[in-house]
């Protein structure tokens, strides 16, 4: 039950990571093969009685305990996206309550459910004992602001959501953990450290966790200061309006010395303790997040680009960590991080158009559709070639092209999909098998890495390493 | 951390509460001699008081129009000229903040309810069906209409932007000022404590 409280806890919060397509309803699959790797949770868009909602939370917060065991971050936070919907639903339709919210699931069905939240809230609110805060709160203001003119119950009520802007030290590590985008960080530092892996040197281990380390906290610093230079736009959108400074929980003086103190001894770190051209990659990358792609966000497109760049760095800093050099290998696993954003992108962002165009963020999917589509669907297409130059750098063996290419056909084949449908559902698709696709490649690429040892017999090496080689071959 | 225990008030008695919402002169004046008078004056048109014994600002839920959660600044009775910047700074922003958004999002929806209904009666239908629900076109539909908001309001967001980063550097510029000013007399006052 902890551990539920904890899961709902923070899934509001974390939700976001990857964003939100706004829809009602979630399929239920499960992956067939040797890898399941995702498990996410089926929800009837229409009426929901009482007693089954209960079954069907208990039944929810079971798969999410389920999919936490199987795996990380990235999944979990899609999977938390259940109870961010439950949280959703339990708002009743008013006008008050901001409508872009609403206008964003147009879907039919979405009229029964809106009109069952009425009678459903009252019981959201006596199971919320085990719902976080948060929904609570939420709950709360949607039932307050449905009946403005209440005696002196409401008051209380509406009193209640005042809070004092007093921080406290031992939410502090909750706050800081959203501030940073701690999810997104661990994605950054699963890249990097794939970087580091398909490098062809002999695996150093404090090199390694010297380099992840750096990354990580360069990637908190970059995102505290994302996050407060966007505090009224982040209040504006669904996606992102309980982060830590638009709910007000830290100051913003507070969010930029805990940036500085994630940045300045990150990158101190990669320089000093790693090789100073990865800390100079570390520098660069947290100046192009926060002072390139953020303010370009809203003054044009070409922020998607530069964004796609942004995460593409990251993997290169782990080559470059374990090598020392720029070289071809590290620029190809840039190059297939730098393709795989805009698939993932472009398809999460054709859900969220309503808040983009309302929030004034230049996006693609607003402003060229089409670019949007075909974007996604060149990039899909690139990453087949992408995987096919890998063995020519001698990065991997032959069977890597091959045994991706299934994978990498079928996000193509969704790309396509997206391209010409160009509705919420192929987005949608084309998204969530993204979400998959690139751990998938980037373990098949390291299952298939040209093992260290036969170059070392072809003297390849510079200058043999007393480290374990850390080689895979494939039968 | 220091800055934590700055950036909380540290001085008790009176409290005079000033609200974001209404103008500043009237309400510190107002307040003022409210609070002159032994009473508490309301948070104009926040409907909320925090109590007396709190030394901190308090945050409210998000306003209706603007999403923005409004604050009620504590102002501590041996407020300092770098305080009273601070503090004004932070509701002119807030004030300004507040206004744009509230305008912006009440044209938005505005636009949006036009256009669905123009639509709806392009396409010959009613803006409710049978059963009384509203009509609603698709994401689809509704594409052209966000494309249209978004580049008509362009400029107005590129000036907006640029006030609101002003702001914001400001704002923690000032923010960082008065910290340091708090820690120094901290220190200073530590010192003498150990000195006598």
């Amino acid at each position: 039950m902890f551990r539920e409280e904890t899961e709902l806890g923070k899934s509001l919060e974390h939700q976001k990571q990857l964003g939100e397509l706004g829809g009602l309803s979630l399929k239920k699959r499960r992956l067939r093969g040797t890898c399941r790797l995702f498990v996410w949770h089926l929800r009837n868009t229409g009426v929901r009685q009482i007693p089954c909602r209960f079954v069907h939370l208990y039944h929810v917060a079971n798969n999410r305990l389920i999919t936490f065991q199987y795996f990380n971050f990235l999944k979990r936070m899609y999977v938390t996206r259940c109870n961010k919907d439950l949280g959703q639903r339990a708002k009743p339709k008013s006008n008050s309550i901001v409508p872009p919210f609403h206008e964003l699931q147009q879907l039919d069905q979405e009229k029964k459910v809106v009109h069952k939240i009425s009678p459903v809230s009252p019981v959201h609110q006596s199971w919320s004992e085990t719902s976080s805060r948060n929904e609570l709160r939420e709950m709360k203001s949607a039932a307050e602001t449905e009946d403005s003119v209440i005696p002196v119950g409401a008051e209380s009520k509406e009193d209640r959501r005042w809070k004092e802007m007093k921080l406290r030290l031992d939410d502090l590590p909750g706050i800081l953990a959203r501030l940073s985008k701690i999810k997104l960080t661990a994605l950054v530092i699963s890249t990097t450290s794939a970087g580091f892996a398909m490098a062809p040197v002999p695996f150093e281990l404090t090199c390694f966790l010297l380099a992840s380390l750096g990354t990580g906290l360069a990637s908190c610093a970059a995102n505290s200061i994302n996050q407060f230079f966007e505090v009224p736009f982040d209040s504006n959108m669904n996606r992102t309006k309980n982060r830590p400074l638009v709910r007000g929980q830290i100051s913003p003086l507070l969010a930029v010395c805990f940036a500085a103190c994630c940045g300045i001894p990150g990158i101190a770190l990669l320089a000093l303790g790693v090789n100073p051209l990865t800390g100079a990659l570390g520098a660069f990358n947290i100046f192009l997040y926060t002072c390139c792609y953020t303010p370009l966000k809203r003054m044009s497109i070409a922020n998607t680009w530069v964004g796609a760049v942004v995460g593409a760095i990251p993997p290169v800093m782990g080559w470059t960590a374990a090598t020392g050099s720029l070289d071809a290998g590290a620029l190809l696993l840039g190059g297939i991080l730098y393709s795989w954003q805009f698939p993932h992108f472009n398809a999460l962002s054709w859900g969220l158009r309503e808040d983009y165009s309302r929030g004034g963020y230049c996006m693609m999917s607003v402003t060229h559709p089409g670019l949007c589509r075909r974007v996604a669907l060149r990039h899909c297409l690139a990453l087949i070639g992408l995987s096919t130059v890998a063995p020519v750098l001698n990065i991997t063996t032959w069977t890597f092209p091959i045994i991706s290419l299934p994978i990498n056909l079928y996000i193509s084949y969704l790309g396509f999909r997206f391209y010409r449908d160009a509705d919420r559902s192929s987005s949608r698709k084309l998204f969530f098998c993204s979400l998959w696709h690139l751990p998938m490649l980037l373990l098949v690429m390291f299952t298939c890495k040209k093992s260290v040892l036969e170059k070392e017999d072809k003297g390849d090496l510079p200058g043999g390493s007393n480290e374990m080689a850390m080689e895979i071959r494939l039968p | 951390m220091a800055a934590a225990r700055v950036l909380r008030a540290g001085a008790c008695c009176r409290r005079r509460l000033l609200s974001s919402s209404s103008s500043i002169s009237s309400a510190s004046s107002s307040g003022g001699r409210a609070a002159e008078r032994g009473e508490r004056p309301d948070s104009a048109g926040l409907g909320f008081r925090p109590p007396a014994h709190s030394h901190s600002d308090w945050i409210g839920p998000p306003d209706k129009h603007s999403n923005l959660r409004p604050i009620i600044f504590y102002v501590p009775p041996d407020e300092s000229a770098l305080e009273r910047r601070l503090r004004e700074a932070r509701q002119e922003a807030q004030a300004s903040n507040q206004r744009f958004w509230a305008r912006h999002n009440r044209a938005f929806r505005q636009e949006k309810e036009e256009f669905i209904y123009s639509r709806l009666k392009a396409k010959g239908l009613e803006l409710r069906d049978e059963s009384g629900q509203k009509a609603t076109l698709n994401a689809e539909e509704m594409a052209d209409f966000y494309k249209d908001f978004l580049s008509k309001n362009f400029k107005k967001h590129l000036q907006y932007n640029r006030d609101w980063y002003k702001h914001n550097f400001r704002i923690t510029f000032l923010m960082g000022q008065v910290a340091l000013v708090r820690a120094l007399r901290w220190l200073r006052r530590r010192k003498k404590n150990v000195q006598q």
